[in-house]
Order: structure tokens, then sequence, then C-alpha cells
């Protein structure tokens, strides 16, 4: 065996150690007590792969000559991306976790496309050249076909990402609809698809493609991943921003076949299929499905919902102290106001101030609280709350009519009871928290406005329910106070 | 690789990642999400074959453009991940932490 035999095998073994570290990686990341080597492992696996392909190029040498040129290109680009994703990385706060995860899939996501445009390129330049030698050319259709799904699916994730980013970081509007929005949209779908359908066949068939087909073809992928993400609002962007980290998982699958790259293939199909169930389960969490997610109107709707009787109650801080020095057992419900308001920590601080005086306290999280799912629990265990006091929707709802206070900070569609009593509502069907069903409910808010979905919450028109207007930490804080002067001999 | 054994590398690597995800507790739903998004950061390895191959102006800024954002991809879903986990680490002792 040779040198280049011996660096070809080297490549070849590494690239199959990344594939096993990638998936043991995400094999561990899936348990609590090994998530944190999971990533670890899934690290090494990808920088192996990434120091071996240095090696690929010498070893590809013959065939590049600009290979030094291209060395340095790599190594800039690397050096710059990484420190910039890495300093944004470290720095952003915990709220803002979902937007990041977003706009790096869409680096991914755009990272794939690139692949494919200059697979394609490199195509039609084949192509070309195989129609005066009168020989058929020698790309195969699955790799043509492959390469332009791939980089459909990598170019509308991208697009698709930065959009959801843009949302979530507050850049943009929450939603932007027209009427005939969806013609528009297919039509644009149906145009990127048919562009690319016309260059599979030019590459095949005609041996000849234009350019300006190619740019055509991912310029309309691009304005598709926008047009789509457009209409979809806050309370969706969990399950989009699932759905497009398995559209560039199965991209990055996609050009990795045509690169002929099995760690590729392997770690972007896994990435394709474990999104697609995650998107799968966030939908069936909020009842809806993954097409009505994309396609519907959701929260521009149900003008014919009921009209609720009653008022808000207001409460002052100090009375919900009291209510709270009385109970024995209270839930805690947070939501993205929570997340909003960054009063983790406080609402943490409030609750060891509880669990001080001999309550019972437990949270409780919706499947769909926050942005993403599980969102609560990692702020939650940003501030220090143990496992064992968070509570899964269908193991805490039994608890609620026991509970003599519950504590819903920037929670509102997922506990408004609407969603299973008045069916012209547009939540309804969606499970919610029982929190109706507690004796006392204090909800703490900063204003008076609905949810996402945008639609009155009937718990907060309860004879049971009060409303504590007040900014998270702010609340928690007068709360603590509140409990500490009662300890104080009740007078204040 | 012929189109049928991609094939059934598509077919296997599909049912890893079901079964995979299948038994995951809601609280690492986030965490798993975010390093599914690192994962795929392996497509930094296929830009840097792309870019390292490419013999036009146009590929070296198509493939420049594809490594920057692959490398995004990988190295800040790395950071991300890794600070979502970091939090679970310390979660175990706090039980008694009330002070």
């Amino acid at each position: 065996m040779n040198t280049p035999q011996i660096v070809a095998l080297l490549i070849q073994a590494s690239y199959f150690a990344a594939a096993v570290l990638l998936i043991m990686g995400i094999k561990r990341m899936s348990s609590p007590v090994t998530a944190r080597s999971g990533i670890q492992w899934a690290g090494v696996g990808v920088l192996v792969a990434v120091v071996v392909t240095f090696f690929y190029h010498e070893h590809a040498a013959a065939n590049t000559p600009l290979l030094i040129e291209n060395a340095a290109l790599i190594f800039v680009a690397i050096a710059l991306s990484t420190v910039l994703a890495w300093y944004s990385g470290k720095r952003v706060a915990m709220t803002s976790m979902p937007q990041m995860v977003a706009l790096y899939n869409g680096m991914g996501g755009g990272s794939a496309a690139a692949i494919g445009a200059s697979a394609l390129i490199g195509f039609a330049g084949v192509a070309e050249a195989s129609k005066f030698v009168a020989a058929p050319s020698h790309i195969s259709l699955s790799i043509v076909a492959l390469a332009v799904i791939g980089a459909l699916i990598g170019a509308v994730s991208f697009t698709g990402s930065l959009i959801a980013f843009m949302k979530l970081q507050g850049w943009m509007d929450k939603t932007f609809r027209f009427t005939g929005q969806q013609a528009v949209n297919g039509l644009c779908f149906l145009a990127a698809a048919a562009a690319g359908a016309y260059i599979v066949y030019a590459l095949q068939i005609e041996h000849h493609v234009n350019v300006m087909y190619i740019v055509a073809f991912f310029g309309l992928a691009l304005l598709f991943g926008i047009l789509m993400t457009l209409p979809i609002g806050g309370a969706d962007m969990p399950v989009v921003i699932s759905l497009f980290n398995a559209f560039t998982g199965l991209a990055v699958g996609f050009e990795g076949f045509v690169q002929q790259n099995v760690a590729l293939i392997i770690a972007g199909t896994v990435v394709g299929a474990a999104g697609t169930l995650l998107t799968r389960l966030m939908a069936k969490a909020m009842n809806r499905s993954i097409s009505n997610v994309l396609f519907s109107n959701f929260g521009s709707g149900g003008g014919a919902a009921a009209e609720i009787s009653g008022s808000m109650k207001p409460i002052e801080p100090d009375d919900a102290a009291s209510l709270l020095y009385l109970a024995e057992k209270i839930i805690i419900v947070p939501g993205y106001g929570m997340a909003v308001a960054q009063a983790q920590h406080k609402i943490w601080e409030l609750s060891q101030n509880l669990i001080k005086r001999d309550k019972e306290v437990k949270f409780a999280i919706h499947p769909v609280a926050g942005r993403m799912p599980g969102h609560m629990n990692v702020l939650l265990a940003e501030a220090g709350v143990p496992y064992d006091l968070i509570a899964d929707m269908d193991d805490i709802n039994p608890e609620f009519p026991n509970c003599d206070v519950a504590i819903v900070i920037g929670a509102n569609d997922v506990v408004n009871p609407v969603a299973k009593t008045d069916k012209s509502s547009p939540i309804y069907g969606m499970p919610i928290l029982d929190v109706a069903k507690a004796k006392q409910v204090i909800v703490i808010k900063r204003g008076k406005g609905t949810g996402f979905a945008g639609i009155e919450n009937a718990l907060f028109y309860q004879d049971n329910c009060k409303m504590l207007y007040a900014d998270g930490q702010e609340a928690a804080n007068k709360l603590i106070a509140g409990l500490k002067a009662m300890d104080g001999g009740g007078g204040h | 690789m012929t189109g049928i054994v991609a094939l059934y590398i598509f077919m296997l690597a599909a049912f890893t990642g079901y079964e995979v995800i299948s038994r995951v507790p809601v609280i690492l739903h986030t965490p798993l999400m975010s390093g599914s998004n690192f994962v795929h950061g392996i497509v930094l390895v296929g830009a840097m074959v792309a870019l390292g191959e490419a013999t036009t102006p146009l590929q070296q800024i198509i493939g420049f453009i594809g490594v920057f954002l692959g490398a995004g991809n990988a190295a800040g879903g790395y950071v991300v991940t890794e600070r979502m986990l970091e939090m679970f680490k310390s979660s175990k002792k706090p039980a008694a932490g009330g002070k």
C-alpha cells in the first residue's frame, strides 16, 4: 500500500469514527445523566472529521489546481465564523436560546444549499464538456436529483430560519399576512420545484444548463423560505424551528450523497428523522397538525368565540402574599412571560421562601410553554430548581383541585379553560393545564393583553382568579417581601 | 456507492434517529434539538470539500459562503448546547438549597 492509499483509508476510518461519535452523542444527550458528555462526544466527532478533511485535499491534489488558495480560503472562513459564532453563543442570554438555535440551524441549511450550488455548477461544466466528446455524462440521475432537492430544502431552511430568528429576536413583526398568500406561496414553491426539475432534465438529457436557471432556482427557493415563515406567529415558532432543524438535517444528508460522504449522510438523516419526530410531538402537544401550523391562520380568526362574562379582579402584592402565607400546596405555572421578564431566579427565590415555611411547591410545565419544548425546564434548571419539583402536564393536572394557590406567571393560552369548553375557539381541543380548578389562582401579568392565540382567557374572569399586574421579577420581589413582613408579626 | 446502498443507509439512519429521540424526557427536548442542530453542523466537512475542489471563482465564492455558514452552525450549535447542558449538571444537588 502506498502513502495516498493509506491516507485515503485513514480518512475513511476517521469519517466512520465521526459518524459513530455523532450517533453516540445524540444517544447520550437523550438522558439527563449523560447529556453533557453527549455533546462532547459529538463535538469530538465533528472536530475529527474537520481536521481530517484538510488531508482529503492533499489526497485529491492532482485535480485541484487551486489547492493552496482554496485551503487558505477554508481556513479564513472557518476562523472568522467560529470566532463570531463562539462569541455570540457564549454571550447570549439563556432566554434567547431559541433564536440562536434558529440562527445556527439556518446557517447549516445555507451551507448545505451552498454545497448543492457548487456541485450543480460543477455538473454544468462537466455536462458541457461531455457534449462535445459525444460521451454520455457520468453524473448519475440520483446524484443530480438529490443535489437539487437537498439545495431546495437547505435554502428554504436557511431563509426560513433567519426569519424565525428575526421574529423571536423582535426585529420583525410577529405575523405578516395578505389575501391570497397561500396561492402566492404555492406558486413560488411550484416555480422553484419546476426550475429544479428543469435543471435535472437539462443536465441529464441536454447536457447543457444555463447558469441563469441555477440562479433562478436558488432565488425562488430562498424566497419561498421567507414567504412560508412570514405568516407564522409566535406561539407556533417552536414547531417551525424544529421543522427547519429537520429540514437542514435532510438537506445535509442529501448533499452528503452528492459528495459520497457517508458521515454526512448518516448524521444528516439521523437529525432529519429525529427532528421530524420532535416536530410531530410538539405539534401534537398543541393539538394541531404540522400542516395546520404551516398553512392555517392561527390567531387571526376566532371572532365567533363566545363572550366571557365577569371581570378581571386585580389584587395587591401584599394580599397575594397573604394568600400564599395561608396556603399549604402551591403550584407555579411558568410561561414565556417568565422568560421575557428573566424572572426564573426570583421565582425560585420565592419558592424557596415558601418551602422554608413548610409549604408544598411544585412547578407545572405545559409541553409547549415558552418557545421550544422544554424551554421552561431549561430556564428553571438555570435558576437551580431541582428536577423533582418540576412536573409534566399529565402528572400535575389531577393535583390542581387539591391545590390551595396556583401562581400563573407569564402563561396564557396553555391555561385557558376555553380550550375545553368553547368549540368555536381557535384553541379548542388543545390540552391545557387545569389551573382553573385550583382553589385560588394568582395571575402575574404585565397588562391585560391576550396571549399569542389572540383570544381572551376565561380563567382571568373566574371568581377564584386574581390578577397581579406587575413585571415578573418585581412581583416575585414584592411577594417575598410580603411573606417576610408577615413573619415579623403581620403588620406593615 | 450506488444509489441502492445509499438508500439502505438513509433507511437505517432514519430509524436510528427515530429510535434515539422517542424515549427522551420533555426536559431534554430543547437541549436535544440544540444538540441535533450541532450534529448537522458536520455539513462543514461537506462545504470544506466543496470549496477545496472549487475550480472557478464563482465556486470559490459559493464555497466560502458554505464553509462560513457551516462553521457557524457547528461552533454556535456546540456552544449553545454545551451551555444549556451545563445547567443540568448542577441541578442534582440543590434540592436542599433552600437557604
